[in-house]
């Protein structure tokens, strides 16, 4: 297949499959029927195109496409349904009534952030809500998603079938809720579960041809963006995922994990900084504060430092002190300390840390903790710290780098 | 489309409010509110309240024919199951806001789509 082909095909799955999925799940209001003629119509345009060429308006054609197929497998299911009823001597169902008129690819705008909501439903389960995203409104494969999160294929097949059923039995519907805001932080939380994803498992990135979690999730949050453009805690997640996204080249070396205060700031993505200080000032215009905001607020001061030496650290306690205000879970409070032993040093750190409750099974609890602990002479406290990190945390190369600093630690292990 | 909506809650939190208090008038006016706006939308199917689960017997029939019968609800669990209603809605999200309008305060609701109703589907 020709390079050209190749890229229209991918193009079309991820830019275009997602809205003309959500269109046809709205005309014919059957979530299954619609996937199941995107998909025949984007195997068709793969089976196609080498030989006619790439049509001028590949979303029009994969529209067409997907929608007669859409009325031919409607078709079937009625003459089945009809045969099956002769065979039981029972009246045949009338013929049905399907519409046939021509879908415009421009009607309904926000059909995408339905299929968004739909997808990211809470009564649906938090994997399941990612998988479903990333096929349906995403356009990526089920064998792309089970390379990217390295499961098996069947299992987020398997994944993907259960949620689907679920909204069929369940009467799951797609629409556009009175009260947007809580279904939008749900949808919000979906993607920024993709991007931590994607952030974490970067170290074990096999072959160019795995699909980049970071960049996807980036990608849904301006497709909320381009339907919302003025909502500030979408801004605050495309900002937050842009500061921390344009350190992806410094974030390892040689398979080992570089911490922030060690990371080549040469090498970060400037220009997507300058990007994410646009979109968290817009959201801070808003005047209406929020979760993501205040991350971004935070990795802003951490980007936007010309060096490790000059970040502000009393501004971050600041914006923390305001965070765990709106926020008070135990992890934000986790980060705060963090803040704070750098502000005020280990001591006012390991005192804040120590008095968290709730994180015995947080592997970033046991390494700042061990961290302060090692930096206050409590050597005891660091070494057990370290070893509930080592045991609890499931990257390889944050293992390693627990485990390295765990050696370095002064002195034998006292029991 | 039917959905069974259950309710749980703590039986203990109101169990102070007697019959012919103020309270409890306006308690019963609530749901007698919530009662009457579904009638009118044409959403009540059915539903009914229940004796509290100190009341409840247990009849229990085991794989090897035996059965038994004993006192109390299945789970020993702080919240137990207070009634149900029935509603015809168009879908979970519309199912889902009748739950929020149960006047309950602190409480779980289950809501299930009923797969076959012999009352409606006959």
């Amino acid at each position: 297949m020709s390079h050209e082909v190749d890229a229209a095909l991918t193009h079309l799955a991820r830019e275009d499959s997602g809205r003309v999925l959500a269109l046809l799940t709205r005309r014919f209001r059957d979530l299954d029927l619609a996937d199941e003629a995107v998909q025949d119509a984007m195997a068709k345009a793969a089976e196609r195109w080498p030989i006619d060429g790439v049509p001028d308006s590949p979303p029009a054609w994969l529209m067409t496409a997907a929608r007669n197929r859409a009325i031919d497998l409607l078709r079937r299911r009625s003459a089945r349904d009809r045969a099956a009823a002769a065979l039981r001597d029972l009246p045949p169902d009338d013929e049905p009534d399907i519409d046939m008129s021509p879908i415009d690819l421009d009607d309904a705008p926000d059909e995408r952030l339905r299929l968004l909501l739909l997808c990211c439903h809470p009564a649906l389960g938090t994997d399941a809500q990612v998988a479903l995203t990333l096929r349906l409104v995403a356009g990526i494969t089920t064998d792309e998603i089970a390379a990217a999160y390295l499961v098996p294929t069947p299992t987020v097949a398997a994944r993907i079938t259960r949620a689907k059923k679920k909204i069929r039995v369940a009467g799951i519907p797609m629409s556009m809720p009175d009260e947007l805001g809580p279904r939008l932080g749900g949808v919000l939380r979906t993607i920024y579960l993709m991007f931590n994803e994607g952030y974490l498992s970067r170290s074990g990135r096999q072959g160019p041809a795995r699909v980049d979690l970071c960049d996807e999730a980036i990608r849904l949050c301006e497709i909320v963006l381009t339907l919302r453009p003025d909502d500030p805690e979408p801004l605050g997640l495309r900002a937050l995922m842009g500061y921390v996204h344009a350190r992806r080249d410094t974030r390892f070396a040689d398979g080992r994990l570089v911490t922030l205060d060690q990371q080549d700031r040469t090498r970060w993505h400037h220009a997507e900084i300058v990007e994410a200080n646009r979109a968290i000032t817009a959201a801070m215009q808003t005047h209406q504060p929020g979760p993501f905001q205040f991350e971004a607020l935070i990795a802003a001061h951490h980007a936007n430092a010309p060096d490790a030496d000059s970040v502000d650290w009393p501004g971050i306690v600041a914006l923390y002190d305001q965070y765990v205000v709106l926020d008070p879970s135990p992890v934000v409070h986790l980060n705060r300390a963090a803040a704070l032993g750098q502000a005020d040093g280990p001591q006012a750190g390991y005192a804040a840390v120590t008095s968290i409750d709730g994180l015995d099974d947080y592997h970033l609890y046991w390494a700042t903790r061990a961290d302060f602990a090692a930096r206050t002479g409590r050597d005891d406290d660091a070494h057990a710290s370290y070893d509930r990190a080592v045991e609890l945390t499931n990257n390889e190369a944050e293992r390693a780098h627990l485990e390295r600093r765990r050696a370095e630690l002064a002195g034998p292990r006292s029991d | 489309m039917q959905y069974m909506i259950f309710h749980y809650s703590d039986e203990s939190a109101h169990s102070d409010i007697e019959p012919g208090t103020p309270e409890f008038g306006e308690m019963m006016g609530k749901w007698m509110a919530l009662n009457q706006s579904l009638i009118e939308a044409g959403q009540f199917v059915g539903g009914a309240s229940l004796v509290d689960s100190t009341s409840a017997t247990m009849l229990t029939k085991a794989a090897d024919g035996g059965e038994s019968v004993t006192d109390g609800p299945y789970a020993d669990t702080k919240e137990q199951i207070g009634g149900f209603y029935i509603v015809d809605v168009p879908d979970l999200d519309a199912a889902l806001e009748i739950a929020r309008r149960i006047p309950i305060p602190v409480g779980r609701f289950e809501i299930r789509p009923v797969a076959f109703n012999p009352q409606t589907d006959l």
